[in-house]
């Protein structure tokens, strides 16, 4: 397993893909934290720049690689391997390289200009993030056969996760607005890993007083350790569910 | 008589009658109940001079007009049992003592220096630490509380007392105090014609500075720093507000000023910068905001559709997270020249205003006023995009609150 793991990681850095990616990153939040004195806004800005690319980036790069390996991968599959040894392997190299990137790119920089606490909180979302979309990319590596089709659903899938959840939430929030509906929207939030993030993210800056303005139990519950706690174990079942279904998929799949 | 006995004559009358009126001076020394001793034996125009040292005292009344000062490092002790200085003569003058430790009691109002019923006394340089009141002048006119550090360590509103409390007031000036600590830094009830000035209030449980039913005050310059919220403006008129600075009131519902049933006001040449919400309005009426600055604020201002017939005009509005907040769709104030740094408008004719107007109160502002539950999805890519929408298509914020001639660079203030 160990070598499949190596082989996948030496050909993404070889790709110069991820190399653009971790460029990419790099010069955003050089040019975002070098911008102004105010750290605080170039975390923001930052964080904004995470939630809406680190997902949609991993999501379609993952979903294109594993289709673009899937010779390889029958291949591998023909010698006396597991199955789910093989699939693992994919994404662990998969998923290190993504998040090795996000680190040099967005984690070096910030851990240099502006280090704090706010700042390992954005790189350890990033991260998670990373690993996160990968692992649904896997899922519909699995689901589908057809490269096209997967792509088109990577691409719902970023876009239900990054907008359409949210403009749910915001309906459902609206329509109950006039029950105590606190608890439950911090339920319904945990099924978005990207809200979770960012509300994790929020809730260490400057901003986080406005989350508390209403007395709502946001920043009363989410801010305290157990919610951060909370949040994370969240976003790591939301690593490990994708991983786990498509394991499952793909043992009983017909290749 | 001859011409040199009548002169001697006049000289020694004149002598007595300075002596009068400068009165003898008393020195102090510690010991038990000496300084009310002192002030028994003296007699008004006396001047008592209170020698260093510790003196455990309490409840002394001076009722006759007296000088009090100290001299050296002047320890005045109440050990927690009752007040210190009863103060009920004019024109009396208390300086340059340590007052501390006055008694803590639900049932009355425990205060270091209390000023009762007099006019023109003076209380100023003294050093007034952990009592329950610091000066605390109930029914004075023309007094003058000047330069005093007051401070204490209150934990509870229930049981703490304010820095400087005046119930009842007519002409007073309160100037360069430091006052931390307390439950009001300074609080001023059915206090008319006066003034508040270069005073520092922070750290403290509730207000830095709180008007209740008070007339035709001003106060300027003040530093209004980390208190529950900086000043409340409650039920009074004609309040004047000039070159404060309200900062660092961050919290749940903190404000930089609250403004309750006001008329009248005028709010100048301040500096809002770090409060969760900069002013707050409510049924505030002909209050004309000018040339302020607010910079880093949750909300620059909130203002409750009851306040009406309001200017707010040549303000600066830099990097808060919402400029203006409001409740309803009904809007009877003005809005003018100000600076916004989110406006995004263009200036053809380079007469240095936006041609198009400046929408201040942004979608989101409006939703979460509805809806605080919304907060939730704060600077997210929706909410952003929504923001964005709104203000190429205004339909749901309050298109009439709008600054018709934005300015492009920012004003030159302070």
């Amino acid at each position: 397993m160990k070598t499949i793991v190596k082989y996948v990681f030496l050909d993404l850095v070889r790709n110069k893909t991820v190399l653009v990616y971790t460029l990419i990153l790099a010069a955003l939040s050089i040019s975002v934290l070098g911008f102004d004195a105010n750290t605080s806004k170039g975390l923001l800005s930052l964080m904004n720049i995470s939630l809406l690319f680190v997902p949609i980036i991993s999501i379609l790069f993952a979903t294109i690689y594993f289709f673009n390996s899937i010779e390889f991968i029958e291949l591998l599959l023909a010698q006396p391997i597991k199955r789910q040894k093989v699939l693992l392997a994919e994404y662990i190299g998969l998923a290190t390289s993504l998040s090795l990137a996000y680190i040099v790119g967005i984690g070096t920089p910030l851990i240099v200009l502006a280090a704090g606490a706010a700042s390992f909180t954005l790189i350890a979302t990033g991260v998670l993030l990373s690993l996160i979309f990968s692992s649904f990319a896997l899922l519909i590596f699995v689901l589908f056969k057809d490269k096209t089709r997967g792509i088109g659903a990577a691409i719902i899938l970023s876009l239900f996760f990054t907008i359409l959840f949210d403009g749910l939430l915001m309906m459902f929030i609206y329509s109950f607005s006039d029950y105590p509906i606190d608890e439950v929207v911090v339920g319904i939030l945990s099924f978005n890993p990207i809200d979770l993030a960012r509300v994790l993210m929020l809730l260490k800056l400057d901003v986080a007083v406005l989350m508390g303005y209403s007395g709502a139990l946001f920043k009363k519950f989410l801010g305290s350790s157990t919610g951060t706690i909370y949040s994370f174990s969240w976003l790591l079942f939301w690593v490990f569910l994708p991983l786990l279904l498509s394991v499952r998929i793909f043992k009983r799949k017909d290749l | 008589m001859s011409l040199i006995g009548k002169k001697i004559l006049s000289l020694l009358g004149l002598l007595i009658l300075t002596a009068m009126s400068y009165g003898s001076t008393i020195y102090v020394k510690p010991g038990k109940a000496a300084i009310q001793a002192a002030i028994n034996n003296a007699i008004a125009g006396d001047t008592i001079i209170i020698h260093e040292g510790v003196y455990n005292e309490h409840d002394i009344h001076v009722s006759k007009k007296l000088f009090i000062s100290g001299k050296g490092n002047v320890i005045i002790d109440g050990q927690r049992k009752s007040e210190i200085f009863v103060l009920s003569a004019n024109g009396i003058v208390l300086q340059g003592l340590t007052i501390q430790n006055t008694g803590i009691s639900s049932m009355q109002d425990m205060a270091a220096v209390r000023i009762q019923e007099a006019n023109y006394v003076t209380v100023r340089n003294n050093k007034i630490l952990n009592n329950t009141y610091g000066v605390y002048v109930q029914n004075g006119a023309h007094c003058l509380v000047k330069t005093n550090i007051i401070s204490s360590g209150a934990v509870s509103e229930q049981n703490s007392g304010n820095g400087i409390h005046v119930w009842r007031g007519d002409s007073l000036r309160i100037e360069g105090n430091k006052v931390s600590g307390h439950r009001d830094g300074i609080y001023l009830e059915f206090v008319v014609h006066s003034i508040v000035v270069n005073n520092t209030s922070e750290k403290n449980l509730r207000y830095g500075l709180h008007f209740m039913f008070s007339h035709d005050d001003v106060y300027s310059k003040n530093t209004f720093s980390d208190n529950g919220s900086g000043v409340a403006v409650m039920f009074s008129n004609r309040v004047t507000m000039t070159g404060n600075v309200f900062k660092n009131n961050w919290g749940d519902a903190a404000y930089g000023l609250l403004l309750k049933e006001i008329t009248d006001g005028k709010i100048e040449g301040n500096l809002f910068i770090r409060n969760t919400v900069g002013v707050y309005m409510e049924g505030a009426t002909r209050i004309h905001t000018s040339k302020n600055i607010f910079k880093d604020n949750g909300w620059a201002m909130r203002i409750q559709a009851s306040s009406s017939n309001g200017s707010f005009t040549q303000n600066n509005f830099i990097n808060n997270s919402f400029d203006v907040a409001t409740n309803g769709t009904m809007v009877m104030n003005v809005f003018k020249n100000n600076y916004w740094d989110k406006y995004d408008g263009y200036d053809l004719d380079r007469d240095d205003v936006g041609d198009i107007p400046y929408y201040p109160v942004s979608l989101y502002a409006v939703v979460t006023e509805k809806v605080p539950t919304a907060m939730i999805l704060y600077r997210s890519f929706l909410t952003d995009i929504l923001d964005k929408v709104e203000k190429v298509m205004p339909s749901i914020i309050p298109d009439q609150l709008k600054d018709d001639s934005p300015v492009m660079k920012k004003w030159e203030l302070k």
